[in-house]
């Protein structure tokens, strides 16, 4: 996938609006937020909270070195392979410790706040842009694992696990597509 | 007039009963396994369009039969396995792709799918209930074969996630068949339907078995 991809969509409501819009039609970033927030909250509580006081600020933090560095190259392969990595343990369904779920966390929040970085318009101080991304990751975390956390139908824990697994299998496919050229 | 009334006797009971849904998921999900199936040799854009993903699934009435029959196999052994299935069949398939867009030698694979519609129907037909670890690599074993068919046959294209997703969607949404129609076996004579239906896709996959055989 091209680093062109992550360009901005404008909204004509201005960079924030962009951000948010940029967050929402972009499947990777969508997905990886989605599948932590389940993962998260089939954590429990602490899990749900230590996503929202993490992701949002490694994602920030990635973002800002991003627009720093402003490499010309695509974290396709490395934002694709923790697709798989978060697929696989919300299919998993498996208690893991706060370690290293933190770990997984800031890892994916700073590879997906650098993808981003690369492509965001840079802004003296506080790009509203970024802004934006930072706000919605931050939203949808706070909606889905507070939503998994509550969840206690089987089925829809189900669901959950079937979610990860496609997650997963979308992931190494598009690997595939990707090794294949 | 009595018969008018009976009938609205029996709808009424029909509509206020608790066993209405699964006849409408089932006739829901029969339609859309059937519908699809007239348009699946449609050739499809490239790998950017999620139509492309969500069609590829479809293309074969072979891969589409033994899908619903994981569906199907699942209702049969009840919990776990008809979460179980569901969950480790697309990363199983998804891997077995990945061998074929690498283009890593696997043999038998034609073989292997026409063997899963004959197996997975024969044991939906006789309603076998098989151990879970022994029905997880059956159907994993199948699973590979399927997935390494898709991923030889994977176009190219930019949006690859996309496409991916909506082909993982579209693979998923046929086991939701199978379990949907899977639910009329609460029916007195849902078994003998499921039995019907389980004798169905083993011709499915005869009639592939001759097909491989001819080629």
């Amino acid at each position: 996938m091209p680093v062109l991809f992550a360009h901005l969509m404008e909204t004509g409501f201005g960079g924030f609006y962009d951000g948010i819009a940029h967050l929402l039609i972009t499947p990777v970033d969508l997905m990886l937020v989605i599948g932590l927030s389940v993962l998260a909250g089939q954590q429990g509580p602490a899990g749900g909270r230590l996503l929202l006081a993490l992701l949002p600020m490694s994602w920030w933090l990635g973002g800002m070195a991003g627009q720093w560095l402003r490499f010309d190259t695509s974290l396709t392969a490395l934002t694709t392979a923790l697709l798989i990595v978060v697929g696989v343990l919300v299919a998993l369904a498996r208690r893991l410790k706060a370690a290293v779920l933190a770990l997984l966390v800031v890892v994916a929040g700073l590879v997906f706040g650098l993808a981003n970085g690369f492509t965001l318009p840079v802004a003296a101080g506080m790009s509203l842009d970024l802004l934006g991304v930072v706000s919605a990751v931050a939203v949808l975390v706070l909606l889905i694992s507070g939503q998994v956390v509550v969840t206690q139908r089987s089925w829809l824990r189900i669901a959950q696990q079937v979610a990860g697994s496609w997650i997963a299998a979308a992931g190494v496919l598009a690997l595939g597509l990707m090794l294949k050229g | 007039m009595d018969r008018m009334m009976s009938l609205q006797g029996f709808l009424r009971r029909l509509l206020n009963g608790r066993r209405w849904w699964p006849a409408c998921a089932g006739l829901f999900t029969l339609l859309w396994v059937l519908v699809p199936g007239a348009q699946a040799h449609v050739e499809a854009g490239g790998a950017g369009s999620v139509m492309a993903g969500f069609l590829h699934p479809v293309t074969g009435l072979d891969h589409v039969v033994a899908m619903v029959a994981v569906g199907l196999w699942g209702a049969v052994l009840g919990a776990p396995a008809i979460w179980l299935l569901p969950v480790a069949f697309p990363m199983v398939m998804a891997f077995g792709a990945l061998l074929g867009l690498l283009q890593l030698p696997l043999p038998g694979v034609e073989l292997g799918i026409a063997l899963s519609a004959l197996v997975l129907g024969v044991l939906v037909m006789l309603q076998q209930r098989l151990p879970m670890a022994v029905a997880a690599i059956v159907v994993g074993v199948f699973a590979l074969f399927h997935g390494y068919a898709h991923g030889v046959e994977l176009p190219d294209g930019a949006d690859a996630l996309l496409f991916s997703l909506a082909f993982v969607v579209a693979t998923g949404l046929l086991h939701l068949v199978g379990i949907l129609l899977g639910e009329i076996r609460r029916w007195a004579w849902g078994p003998r339907v499921l039995q019907c239906t389980g004798a169905g896709i083993a011709v499915v996959g005869v009639w592939s078995l001759i097909q491989v055989g001819g080629a």
